[in-house]
């Protein structure tokens, strides 16, 4: 493998605690890599750098060096090397790291400064948390129990602004809590690249709204919800549904393309409120499309497919089905299956001697966080050997096979296979054995309709167009009537050809990772948070239809 | 001692009979002659002769020209732009209004003189919103420069070519801070940058390096280009050399702008002397002595301590009426030079009053990026225009201290000292006034006028 090279390190000093951070880092930046934490709000990582809340004010100083010698002044008391402290206060997000860098983060003037800051947002704030979306991950409560005088100074009349502002069909501005951060400013201007924000009128008057004609409706709007620090940007959808500190957080994986948008699933009791971005700088940064938050919808939704039956009892019905049929079987596999289905899918085709295609998704990227693929997970299907070439998005063979008379029954996992190009009179003519989560043409004409889950209930892996190997774990129950697709795979296997797989991730990683060459170094309890990456070179000569987004780039074929 | 002579070199045709502003009333007064002396010079000899003159800025920091044009980076193959800072808002200021007014002229040639010196093609000259007038006549001065071959391309025949443009502010305080000026200049809203890492002379106007001086600099170099840094020194005291004009406002018996050396002149002669002294009956109470950003001075009190005269430490201890009208005099008596502004309060002169309108306009001109000046000046305004215009009590004074005191040496500009600077001053120098306010509002009479 390539070494990634090293970057230039500069030793800082930060509340007495010597590191060595990258050339570049701020001080922020770097006092978290201590374990030292200084309050922003107007600072982003991912964002440009304004230095506008005045809450990160650092005290900083430089070692100091005799003006003609150059040589270090040694300060006799402690027989270090004395530091000129700046007698002002720094701000630390705008503060790059230099050698010999000394910061102190609790001094009294450091103090005083934030005590300050703190006391100034409040004055015109409607202090409405009782009342307030944001209440819980509130970075104005969480930092006024630090620095929050307890008690207000302010006896004059609170500014008024305009509340419950729509400013586009998915998010609701309070400007009365706004902190003028500009946060979602820089967001839509810098990374949506839709500059339809922005502030107007002076002073502590100033009040963000949308720019004259415009909406804040572009597909990525409810990041500024995410990345708004204090409860002036709501979610429309998410406001009052629910109290944060109640919801459980589960990692997630966006299945709305090869992307791969790391995401948290917020849920409680078995429902899913909402769905945030998770942070994962090689892939998505901090930002998440708005189309993909809406996806556990389908969780809920009254189309989805249960069955009153016991798995083992659908599992032989099927068999049954397929074992009369046997060598005139093809089986539709999926890109949206995960690594671990496909890799049983793999099993199955193999039970039955069938050949496997699978349907190909694609649409117009969005060159940021939605990719021309909008299958999740085709490279897994390369990876475990499901098939050895891209996918089209018609079943024109298995149509022409279906015509012959050579394919009389057919295993789709979870695709419609009318949408894919099959006729009614062309399904008429085949036993279907359908896994899926929701009714469709195919569920409606199947034989065999095996129940599974969504993405939501259960957990697995995909691999995304980078070759990323990332994983997802199950934030909900499975719907009562639904099988975990694994679980039933597994089943179905058994029935057909006698023979024992693992149904559960912890078992069945150990053989994939013995018969899948790409995936032999790995567990599925080893793979980081932030996915790893596979070597891509076996596939290096395929047609990807992906674009450029961010943080990838098609392989000059 | 009387004060000495008034020494016009900026102000030279100001108010002068028959004197005009047209470029042909300039010419006949040897009008651009500096220029066409200045363009068979080299430029690094134009800087030297600056960074010699000590000028410093006449915007208000008074931070010396040649080693702000010294700090430009040459280095890195971008254009330079230099800027004309000539957003005048500074209350108590009214000198450049004059200039453009009356001796536009003078400011374009002196532009185009900085503009070779320093190598740059396009210079902006960045008009407050409220000087319609000023901003026509400097497009019409430009014009017959450009008409005359003093500006735009090929300027005398040298080969040299540099395009001077007139932009009109919308009217905001914020936009005299250059970097303020800056963003307004490229069309957004005018919040000053963070420095580092957007410093003009390296990251100004369009990422590239910038110039930004005041208008009366700009003039004070056309004249250094004329007589040589060396002699420009000899006027005024070292480390401020120059002269200086005192925009003087308020309670004199004499109002009015007056040119002199700098460091020549007191407070006291100025205002004594030169104004002639309080209206009849009245005393003096206090003056602010550089734009109402300054700290007040309190009539009454002393100033010690010690200071430079040549290689010697002296010993000092000074009354207002003392102070010598410099930079560095009026920064150890713990105010400042500023712009020159010196407003007069005397003995009818409420202090809360007086704050109360200072603060209504910084809070009403803060742009309102970072939070400490944004909040704070309004909350001291709210304040202040409280105690006036509602209940007063006792311990507001101390609370408007408290919240002065959050602010300065915060914030990203110097907006934040401007703002609090007056609070902080006017209460630890008129406390009795802030405490005793409630009581005294019941002893005046209803019909007095009115704040804003």
């Amino acid at each position: 493998m390539i070494q990634p090279a090293k970057p230039d390190l500069v030793t800082v000093n930060i509340d007495g605690k010597e590191i060595a951070v990258p050339k570049g880092t701020n001080v922020i930046e770097a006092a978290r890599l201590v374990n030292v934490d200084v309050p922003h709000y107007c600072y982003h990582p991912k964002l440009a750098v304004v230095g506008n809340c005045r809450m990160c004010l650092i005290e900083m100083g430089m070692p100091a060096v005799d003006p003609a010698t150059k040589a270090p002044v040694i300060d006799p008391a402690t027989g270090k090397q004395k530091i000129n402290w700046i007698p002002r206060p720094q701000i630390g997000c705008g503060t790059t790291v230099s050698p010999g860098l000394h910061v102190k983060t609790t001094s009294p003037m450091v103090k005083d400064a934030r005590e300050g800051v703190m006391e100034f947002l409040l004055i015109n704030h409607p202090l409405d948390c009782p009342i307030c979306d944001q209440a819980g991950e509130c970075k104005l409560q969480e930092q006024a129990t630090g620095y929050g005088r307890g008690y207000s100074r302010f006896i004059e009349q609170k500014n008024v602004k305009p509340k419950r502002t729509q400013l586009g069909p998915r998010v609701t501005l309070d400007d009365e809590r706004c902190v003028l951060c500009s946060r979602c400013i820089r967001f839509s201007r810098d990374v949506a690249k839709e500059d339809v924000l922005g502030f107007v009128d002076r002073g502590s008057y100033s009040t963000l709204t949308c720019h004259p004609d415009k909406k804040l409706d572009h597909n990525y709007s409810l990041n500024t919800v995410d990345i708004c620090p204090v409860g002036a940007l709501t979610s429309t959808d998410f406001r009052f549904k629910m109290r944060v500190w109640f919801l459980k957080q589960t990692n997630s994986i966006c299945t709305e393309s090869s992307v791969g948008v790391n995401s948290v699933v917020w849920s409680r009791e078995g429902v899913i409120y909402r769905i945030t971005p998770r942070r994962n700088d090689e892939v998505n940064d901090t930002w998440m499309p708005d189309s993909g938050r809406v996806l556990y919808k389908q969780v809920q939704s009254a189309d989805r497919l249960t069955s009153d039956i016991v798995l083992d009892n659908i599992a032989s019905k099927a068999a049954n089905l397929l074992n009369e049929l046997s060598g005139a079987i093809a089986v539709v596999g999926s890109g949206r299956s995960s690594v671990e289905e496909q890799f049983l899918t793999r099993k199955l085709a193999a039970a039955l001697a069938a050949p496997v295609s699978l349907v190909s998704r694609t649409a117009q990227g969005d060159k940021l966080l939605i990719s021309a693929d909008r299958n999740p997970n085709v490279r897994g299907a390369l990876v475990t050997g499901l098939v050895s070439a891209l996918p089209s998005a018609q079943l024109t063979s298995l149509a022409a096979d279906i015509d012959a008379g050579k394919v009389k029954a057919i295993v789709s996992i979870g695709e419609d296979l009318t949408a894919a190009g099959l006729t009614a009179a062309q399904l008429a003519k085949v036993s279907v054995v359908y896994f899926g989560t929701h009714a469709n043409a195919t569920s409606a004409a199947a034989k065999v309709v095996v129940p599974t889950v969504t993405v939501f209930e259960k957990s697995g892996t995909f691999i995304n167009q980078q070759f990323r190997i990332q994983k997802f774990i199950q934030a909900v129950p499975a719907l009562a009537g639904a099988h975990n697709d694994l679980a039933a795979l597994a089943k179905v296997i058994t029935a057909v050809s006698g023979a024992t797989v693992p149904a559960e991730l912890g078992t069945l990683w150990p053989l994939i990772a013995a018969e899948v060459p790409a995936l032999a170094t790995m567990l599925y309890k080893n793979i980081p948070e932030t996915g790893l990456l596979l070597d891509a070179t076996p596939w290096a000569g395929l047609p990807f239809v992906e674009a450029q987004t961010l943080h990838f780039k098609p392989a000059t074929v | 001692m009387s004060a000495p002579a008034q020494h016009r070199i900026i102000f030279k045709h100001i108010d002068e009979p028959g004197y005009t502003n047209d470029i042909e009333c300039y010419l006949r007064h040897g009008g651009y002659e500096v220029l066409r002396k200045s363009v068979t010079r080299k430029p690094e000899e134009l800087i030297d002769e600056v960074k010699k003159s000590g000028l410093r800025g006449r915007g208000g920091a008074g931070f010396p020209c040649g080693v702000k044009w010294g700090l430009v980076d040459r280095k890195s193959g971008k254009p330079i732009y230099l800027i004309v800072n000539a957003d005048e808002s500074e209350p108590g200021t009214f000198k450049d209004r004059y200039i453009m007014h009356q001796d536009p002229h003078q400011l374009i040639e002196g532009t185009i003189i900085s503009c070779f010196a320093n190598n740059v093609k396009q210079a902006y000259i960045y008009i407050r919103g409220e000087m319609p007038e000023g901003a026509r006549i400097l497009e019409r001065a430009i014009a017959e420069a450009r008409s005359r071959n003093f500006v735009g391309p090929n300027i005398l025949g040298t080969g040299y070519s540099c395009e001077i443009y007139v932009h009109r502010g919308a009217g905001a305080y914020i936009c005299g801070e250059e970097t303020g000026l800056i963003e307004s200049l490229e069309g957004k809203r005018a919040n000053p940058r963070i420095k580092p890492p957007y410093f003009p002379a390296v990251l100004g106007l369009y990422q590239c390096p910038t110039i930004v001086n005041n208008v009366e600099t700009l003039c004070q170099v056309k004249y250094i280009a004329d007589v040589g840094g060396e002699a420009y020194a000899k006027i005024g005291t070292p480390g401020n050399t120059g002269t200086r004009i005192f925009c003087v406002s308020g309670h004199v018996q004499r109002p009015g702008y007056y040119e002199f050396p700098a460091g020549t002149i007191t407070m006291g002669q100025l205002l004594n002397d030169v104004c002639g002294g309080p209206l009849p009956g009245r005393t003096f109470k206090a003056v602010i002595p550089g734009g109402s950003s300054a700290k007040v001075l309190k009539f009454g009190e002393r100033y010690k301590g010690k200071r430079k005269v040549g290689a010697d430490m002296v010993d000092y201890d000074w009354g207002v009426e003392d102070v010598p009208m410099d930079f560095d005099s009026l920064a150890m008596i713990g105010s400042m030079g500023g712009s020159g502004g010196v407003i007069v309060m005397d003995d009818t002169v409420n202090m809360v009053e007086a704050l109360a309108n200072i603060n209504a306009f910084y809070s009403h001109e803060s742009c309102g990026q970072c939070t400490p000046c944004r909040e704070g000046s309004l909350w001291m305004k709210k304040i202040s225009s409280r105690m006036v215009h509602g209940d007063a009590r006792p311990q507001d004074g101390a609370l408007l201290k408290s919240v002065a005191d959050q602010i300065p040496g915060r914030t990203i500009c110097a907006f934040g000292e401007a703002c609090s600077w007056p609070t902080q001053s006017f209460i630890t120098k008129f406390k009795d006034e802030f405490d005793s306010y409630s009581e005294v509002k019941k002893t005046l009479p209803a019909d007095r006028r009115v704040l804003v």
